[in-house]
């Protein structure tokens, strides 16, 4: 007789995170991620279910039930590699996809308890496979075909990966002088530490793909001079662009847009001045204009940096607050303040040209707008002054325009995305293109999974040439 | 990289950057960053020579990453060179150009100055330095220039201050100026060619991080409007501009950039 399967925890396996206390006034990663018993325990939760409706709800399509299973075999080179087949950046993914609405929405144990912590079984087995080095990736017999990517973001690296994978010679062209796009110049070290985004960078060029740093494509190269010397261009550029208000004393001194503040403290390390050399400085008010991801990055930030007390100031409520329910909660044990149904009017300066308060208004919330979340209305007469000394607007980022503007014949959106089909295919032939400069600002992994559907529309695309010119 | 020192702590430097070089166009600029955990700062382009394949920067040296590059001998390099980046600079036949050039921008001006002469302009040049022993590129700008003036603050050398520079002016013949150097300076400029409604350009680097649009940190209220330095420029019309704002702008950081100096020079790394 068969022993009796032991019952199912309902609740989810908690992961270590550093205390509150001490991690608001340090960079250091705040969750800690699974020990190797903690992601025993958490795999041991999956239910295995035929459907796996986990995999749908992955915008790269990772195997998530084989790779689960093979950890409670406790076969972790095979696990990881399983996820390697459709992923290769798996540590940036376990710390920053919003897998509560992904494939953890679908999981079959969310119906009972706490749906599978899909997430934390895939870090726990980056970050197991990095610390042992990596394996070398066999490299793909050569098709002798050749693909300009232009942007070393997610949807970038994820495009070139898949294209190496598949024989063809990638060469990637980055702006910056580091590879990672918002990964490196965006999310915080807290949150992503850096030498994770330069190990998976790393990994991608292992796979075969050259990584051109300091090339501003647009300025350097077009897009037309790129198709001279290759066979096919994919574009990920990315949403980099900050949003302004728009109001009255936005250009006084102390007043920065999340992007320069994050730019400044991420991928120039400002926050380890005077030994690295870009400055930053951070008052003892600090007031953070939004209610995003990256409003809870430059806030939780500014904190660590010293300021005495950090406002979040967000036009709705809680409920419509687009930033991940996780980092809400991270922002909130370390003490930020949230001033909900609030928006700012104008800035007033000092003598100097310096920020010294903002006038706000209270909002109220009327009918659902095109995003779907209650329009917020102002009441008026409710205006009233809050004292701050520095401000970070974090109120979304546009697209980067510089593709856009020199190169002829690429079609391109009132909102200034490039327009691209669901392959990625744009306007010019051999011209495509995926990511935030496609959809407006998005997530990490949806970048990915466009970076992802693109490689595969290029690789059909370059073969069909191949084809053609055989037969000519 | 070539060095050439041009007067004490101004060095002209010659970097090694075929594909850039091939791009740049006057009124352009670069972003480079000396080192690991270095700054990236904007310099403007002095010159650039397509075959060669280099192009010049001339930088003098006022904080820790300037002093930096400074200490750069020949044949050593830089660890990040971006460009070409902004705007070129509008280069059209408009008749009687004035170049008006201060402090260190005389380099990158005479890159214009020698568009402009090319283009079929009358070119008259004004260069000025604090003092004397400031002054540089007079010898090339004297080379594109159908007429240089030269001016310094303390009178050491040619006019004292840019007083004369109303006469010149007056005279009704110019149609458009030029004007790069430091703020103080291009607010001068502008107010003066104002009276005379000459068409006025004048160069902004405000502080810049990324350089390419990303930051903001460059903005600047030009006609009531905010402009990305970065990318809507470096060129601007000098009489649209909010000089008041891009002084104190400039100043953000002015005691970290003390602080920094001055731990350089000790040697230290923490408080």
């Amino acid at each position: 007789m068969s022993k009796p399967k032991p019952k199912i925890k309902k609740e989810v396996v908690p992961m270590r995170k550093q205390d509150p206390k001490e991690r608001s006034h340090n960079f250091n990663e705040v969750a800690q991620g699974y020990t190797e018993e903690q992601t025993m325990a958490e795999a041991e939760r999956c239910l295995q279910c035929v459907k796996a409706p986990c995999i749908q709800g992955c915008p790269v399509e990772v195997d998530i039930s084989t790779f689960i299973n093979l950890i409670r075999e406790r076969k972790f080179d095979e696990a990881i590699r399983k996820i390697k087949e459709k992923n290769s950046l798996p540590a940036i993914c376990g710390r920053v996809c919003p897998q509560e609405e992904q494939c953890q929405a679908n999981c079959t144990m969310g119906k009972v308890g706490d749906p599978v912590s899909v997430g934390r079984l895939e870090r726990f087995l980056a970050d197991w496979e990095r610390e042992r080095g990596y394996e070398n990736p066999q490299e793909a017999a050569s098709t002798g075909r050749r693909v300009a990517i232009v942007g070393a973001g997610p949807a970038g690296l994820t495009a070139a990966a898949d294209l190496a994978k598949l024989g063809h010679e990638a060469v990637i062209f980055e702006a910056l002088h580091k590879p990672g796009g918002v990964l490196i110049y965006g999310i915080p070290e807290f949150r992503l530490p850096k030498d994770i985004v330069e190990a998976e960078a790393e990994y991608v060029g292992k796979l075969g793909v050259a990584i051109k740093m300091n090339a501003m494509i647009g300025k350097l190269y077009t897009i037309g001079e790129l198709l001279g010397q290759f066979d096919a261009v994919f574009i990920g550029t990315g949403a980099g662009l900050p949003r302004f208000m728009r109001i009255p004393g936005e250009n006084l001194c102390g007043i920065y847009s999340a992007n320069e503040f994050l730019i400044r403290v991420n991928l120039m390390k400002a926050y380890a001045f005077p030994r690295s050399d870009t400055p930053i400085y951070v008052g003892e008010k600090v007031a953070v204009i939004g209610g995003g991801n990256v409003a809870m990055d430059s806030a939780r930030s500014a904190l660590r940096l010293g300021a005495k007390e950090v406002k979040i100031v967000y036009r709705r409520s809680r409920k419509e607050m687009p930033a991940r329910a996780e980092e809400i909660e991270n922002a909130e044990e370390e003490g930020i303040v949230f001033d909900f149904l609030t928006n700012p009017r104008r800035f007033i300066g000092n003598e100097r040209g310096w920020v010294k308060a903002m006038e706000c208004i209270r909002m109220r919330l009327g009918e659902p707008d095109v995003s779907g979340r209650r329009r917020p209305i102002p009441i008026e007469g409710s205006e009233f002054m809050m004292d701050v000394d520095t401000v970070i607007i974090a109120i979304g980022r546009t697209p980067n325009p510089i593709i856009q503007r020199t190169t002829e014949g690429l079609e391109v959106t009132k909102w200034g995305t490039i327009v691209a089909d669901d392959n990625g295919k744009t306007s010019i032939d051999g011209v495509y293109a995926g990511g935030d400069i496609v959809t407006g600002e998005a997530t990490v992994i949806s970048a990915m999974g466009a970076g992802k559907k693109a490689a595969k529309a290029i690789h059909e695309y370059l073969m069909r040439k191949v084809k053609a010119k055989k037969a000519t | 990289v070539t060095k050439r020192e041009l007067v004490p702590h101004t060095n002209l430097f010659e970097f090694s950057a075929k594909e850039i070089a091939a791009k740049t166009k006057p009124g352009q600029f670069v972003i480079l960053r000396v080192d690991e955990g270095g700054e990236r700062i904007p310099l403007t382009v002095a010159d650039a020579d397509v075959e060669k394949g280099t192009i010049m920067v001339v930088c003098h040296e006022v904080g820790k990453t300037t002093k930096k590059l400074g200490k750069l001998e020949g044949g050593d390099c830089i660890l990040d060179l971006l460009g070409p980046l902004g705007k070129p600079a509008e280069i059209e036949k408009f008749g009687t150009v004035l170049c008006v050039g201060g402090g260190v921008m005389v380099a990158p001006l005479h890159f214009q100055a020698k568009a402009f002469r090319e283009a079929g302009n009358k070119v008259i040049g004004v260069i000025g330095a604090r003092t004397e022993n400031q002054l540089i590129f007079e010898k090339e700008m004297r080379e594109v220039c159908d007429e240089l003036y030269v001016a310094t603050d303390d009178g050491t050398k040619g006019y004292k201050g840019l007083d004369f520079l109303k006469e010149l002016l007056k005279e009704g013949k110019i149609d458009r100026v030029i004007a790069m150097g430091p703020i103080v300076t291009l607010k001068t400029i502008s107010e003066l060619t104002r009276l005379h409604g000459i068409p006025t350009i004048v160069t902004l680097i405000p502080i810049m991080v990324d350089a390419m649009g990303m930051c903001g940190a460059c903005r600047v209220t030009v006609g009531g409007k905010t402009m990305f330095a970065c990318v809507d420029g470096p060129d601007f019309d000098g009489h649209q501009v909010d000089f008041e704002e891009l002084m104190a702008r400039l100043k953000m950081f002015t005691p970290q950039e003390k602080l920094a100096f001055v731990f350089h020079e000790e040697g230290r790394t923490s408080l």
